[in-house]
């Protein structure tokens, strides 16, 4: 019996069950960030104007082990002066359920723009580091890091 | 749950104009309000959402946490000394409960 009822699957029955399939899936797993929103997320942060990418010293591993405590460092190359420093600087994640993960706020008495921090991931994904300095000029720059869950490699 | 206890690292002695670093350290579950406890019930989002560091009454350094940050948040900035002076950092968790610490810093 399974097997003729399989054959009488029409392909218009079975394009509607795949879709169906699909979407099931999407709604039902935990729903991640995804690039779609993090570029959503530097479009707000950059009001529309869009960040340039730029070389800037992001140090994260390229394999995690432990996605719970990644260490993130970064220094960005700024004089530091009340006319010319940077300003804030946001940390987002395209695999993370939610694409926000820090935003830092440095004053020209820092010195210097670095700080380091830990911070989750999820699975394998692109971290992605968005500086504003204090004339609205806005850059960027990313980094894919390796995830393994439980040793089993992701 | 564990007792939430801030620590702080910042060099006693410092000459003008060096640039220090300054490492912190906050004991806080962290959690994102997406993690189940033992019989599967979501626990609440509970996390520090917030981070300040103040010198002598000015704002030096910001930070807006979000539930991507681990658990016990480790956080490092460099300062650059100027003069002698007391830091003053401050959490703030979903709660509304606020940690503070204080350290000095003698600058020759």
């Amino acid at each position: 019996m399974k097997t003729i009822k399989m054959i009488k699957i029409s392909r218009r029955n079975a394009i509607a069950l795949m879709l169906g399939t699909a979407g099931y899936i999407m709604s039902s797993g935990i729903a991640f960030a995804g690039k779609e929103q993090v570029l959503k997320r530097i479009n707000e942060i950059t009001k529309g104007k869009g960040a340039k990418e730029l070389d800037i010293f992001l140090d994260l591993p390229e394999i995690a082990e432990n996605g719970n405590q990644v260490k993130v460092n970064f220094e960005i190359e700024s004089e530091m002066t009340k006319e010319n420093y940077i300003k804030n600087v946001y940390i987002l994640a395209d695999g993370n359920p939610a694409p926000d993960v820090a935003k830092f706020s440095f004053t020209p008495d820092m010195g210097m723009c670095s700080a380091t921090t830990r911070i989750r991931l999820s699975k394998t994904q692109n971290v992605v580091l968005v500086a504003e300095n204090n004339k609205n000029e806005y850059f960027m720059t990313k980094s894919k890091v390796k995830v393994t869950i439980g040793g089993c490699g992701g | 749950m564990s007792k939430v206890k801030p620590r702080g690292k910042v060099p006693k002695k410092a000459t003008i104009d060096e640039v220090i670093e300054i490492k912190t350290l906050i004991r806080h579950p962290m959690h994102s309000g997406r993690m189940k406890d033992k019989d599967g019930k979501n626990i609440p989002r509970q996390i520090i959402n917030s981070f300040k560091v103040d010198f002598e009454g000015k704002e030096i350094f910001k930070m807006k946490l979000e539930p991507s940050i681990s658990t016990n948040p480790y956080i490092a900035f460099p300062y650059k000394a100027k003069k002698t002076g007391t830091f003053n950092f401050e959490w703030k968790d979903d709660s509304g409960n606020t940690y503070t610490m204080k350290r000095k810093m003698t600058v020759s």
